[in-house]
């Protein structure tokens, strides 16, 4: 991009102000051009950015031969759904049922185990407190992929677990388990962070008139606080499900049976397998795609603001 | 993306969480007799029922789990073998003598060079052009952003059938623009696998640095903007002199999670290249997964993964001394 292009592109330069502003025809023009060039950029940009998914979701339609025609079809000239049949009939739909049982049960878990931590950290007094805070806040830095080699081997000796005895010994434990999936990702250090920071803001008065009035500590952290919290929490949810729908390295460590893949886990192992059979995978890379893009798509507003709110306000 | 986003905040708010904590009203000032910690305990067993499930979990997999890990690097703890000798510091030693490693330190230095930089750079002009009052632009978001609510296996997926040699979509268009004289083997060259795999990832994660940016500029104050056109700023000016020094912390958040996420990088290598062509694109995440997982040497694997997290730190540090600089 040249320095031209910068000077067009400058922002707030235009104000919605500008149509009571009176303005010169000159200064029209000059808005007219600069909003060309944007679109001049935006538009063949965009087109780089949605062309690959417009091809996924054409040659999902296509049969197998089509799909590596040259040159490419960008409309399919024969149809087909076989793709999907096909995908249906490997019983590979089993994954997308499995990402979203484990997606649901982790986010589930996390909202209640965060908020639950959260309320003690940031309403409750005990002794303790600070210093089990500072270890929670001390590991939010540390990369999942730290703790994920340490964390295989806890797994598979996990009393009472996989035909393990009561020290943890003689089977797989936790290993290619759902529970295995959802266990080690039920609570969030950053979760509980976020949700602590956002308690605080509660005013005290409004706990202590609930506490007064004979609620017990649970009702009030029922009642008032994650009432109180639903924005937050409605931004973690939205986040853990899709970091926990898209999650690859764990699933594919520990799963090695094929009946409890998550969908990605498939899929990533459907391309090293069955390097023929484009038409199925593309058919599944479609299905995986759809769930997120909906959830985006209706949570548009919340996921925005939980970027924003994660990310800048700090 | 959650957990990603997750670090850079917290360094920051690890400054300003000092306050006082939720103090209950009532509770100070009142001369009581201290009573004793035990005591103490009793009494607040509700926090400690609160508190407790997630700290089991939390206990179990990352505070034991780290110390687990910190024991692992000091045995040869081959997941097949039965016994697992104490080795004392040969992980560490063999580590530095590990060329293989020492190769993907580079190459992963290598991709987080190119790829944060370039994506950060994009996705700033996208959202200048996108914080313009411009139709439609609440389309050019989403699309832009589509790529960040994909499953990154699936984007890996698309990306390695355009790369394709044969029948891959790039060589169909590079060789009409006669842009190139024959097909490239994007993913199976060995200067092109990197670059390849960069620009993938550049093309995935424009749209994360863009929403970022589009927060950080309707954050800055208009009058900021205003003053600076009365003073006869331009364009170019305004630009140098207001946005991007009012930018500064979303450059810096946005520089310091790339650099981590990067270094992180294993997805589309899995994906795409498995490491290859002759480990050309093997990043550090890619080898400590082989090490651990292919031949099982889980103690060295762990060795090696604390690299990474020192790596990590180093930059996490940074981030917090630039912030503390900036007073932010």
């Amino acid at each position: 991009m040249s320095a031209t292009a910068v000077e067009v592109l400058q922002p707030h330069e235009i104000e919605r102000r500008d149509a009571i502003r009176p303005e010169g025809a000159g200064g029209r023009k000059r808005r007219w051009l600069r909003y060309g060039v944007i679109y001049l950029i935006l538009i063949p940009g965009s087109v780089l950015f949605v062309g690959p998914f417009a091809w996924l979701v054409s040659a999902s339609f296509q049969h197998t031969g089509d799909i590596f025609s040259w040159p490419p079809q960008w409309i399919p000239q024969n149809p087909t759904i076989d793709g999907y049949l096909e995908f249906a009939k490997t019983g590979a739909l089993r994954w997308f049922a499995n990402s979203a049982f484990v997606a649901t049960s982790v986010t589930v878990l996390q909202l209640l185990l965060n908020s639950l931590c959260a309320f003690a950290f940031a309403k409750l007094r005990f002794p303790g407190r600070d210093a089990i805070f500072l270890v929670v806040l001390a590991t939010m830095m540390v990369p999942p992929q730290i703790t994920m080699i340490p964390n295989y081997v806890i797994l598979q000796h996990i009393p009472f677990f996989g035909d393990n005895d009561m020290f943890g010994n003689g089977g797989h434990g936790m290993l290619d388990s759902y529970a295995g999936l959802i266990v080690p990702g039920a609570v969030s250090a950053f979760g509980i962070f976020l949700l602590r920071q956002f308690m605080m803001t509660i005013p005290d008065e409004l706990l202590d008139a609930a506490r007064v009035d004979g609620a017990s500590e649970f009702r009030v952290y029922r009642q008032i606080v994650l009432p109180l919290c639903r924005p937050v929490l409605a931004a973690t949810a939205i986040f853990t499900f899709m970091a926990a729908w898209e999650d690859f390295l764990w699933p594919l460590i520990i799963i090695s049976d094929p009946g409890k893949f998550t969908a990605p886990l498939g899929l990533a192992m459907f391309v090293m397998k069955n390097q023929t059979q484009w038409g199925m995978l593309l058919a599944g890379s479609v299905i995986a795609t759809l769930p997120m893009v909906i959830v985006f798509m209706i949570f548009q507003r919340q996921f925005v603001q939980g970027v924003a709110m994660s990310g800048i306000k700090g | 993306m959650a957990v990603d986003t997750a670090t850079a905040t917290t360094q920051r708010r690890l400054s300003s969480a000092g306050g006082p904590p939720g103090q209950r009203s009532g509770d100070s000032g009142t001369p009581r007799k201290p009573a004793g910690t035990l005591t103490k305990m009793r009494r607040s067993w509700r926090a400690y029922a609160f508190l407790s499930p997630g700290l089991l979990v939390f206990s179990v997999f990352t505070v034991f789990a780290l110390l687990f890990g910190f024991y692992l690097t000091f045995h040869e703890w081959n997941l097949i073998s039965q016994d697992k000798p104490f080795v004392g510091l040969d992980n560490y030693v063999d580590m530095t003598q590990d060329a293989g490693f020492l190769k993907s330190i580079v190459n992963t230095f290598y991709f987080t060079g190119a790829s944060v930089p370039i994506t950060m750079a994009i996705g700033f002009f996208l959202a200048l052009m996108l914080n313009q009052a411009i139709k439609f632009r609440g389309v050019f978001r989403t699309l832009f952003f589509l790529p960040q609510v994909t499953p990154f296996v699936v984007v890996a997926i698309i990306w390695k059938w355009l790369y394709n040699g044969d029948y891959g979509l790039f060589n169909y268009y590079l060789l009409k623009l006669h842009l190139i004289r024959e097909p490239l083997l994007w993913l199976a060259d060995q200067h092109l696998a990197m670059p390849a795999v960069i620009l993938m990832s550049i093309w995935s994660g424009v749209g994360f640095s863009m929403v970022i940016y589009l927060a950080g500029m309707q954050g800055i104050p208009q009058e900021l903007h205003e003053a600076a056109k009365v003073d006869g700023a331009g364009s170019w000016a305004r630009l140098r002199h207001v946005t991007l020094p009012q930018l500064a912390p979303t450059t810096l958040f946005l520089l310091v999670m790339g650099i981590i996420g990067s270094l992180q990088v294993f997805t589309q290598i899995f994906v795409m290249t498995k490491g290859g062509p002759v480990e050309r694109t093997t990043t550090m995440v890619y080898y400590i997964y082989e090490a651990a997982f292919k031949f099982y040497e889980m103690g060295y694997a762990t060795t090696l993964a604390f690299v990474l997290f020192a790596i990590t730190l180093v930059f996490t540090w940074i981030q917090l001394r630039l912030y503390r600089k900036a007073d932010l």
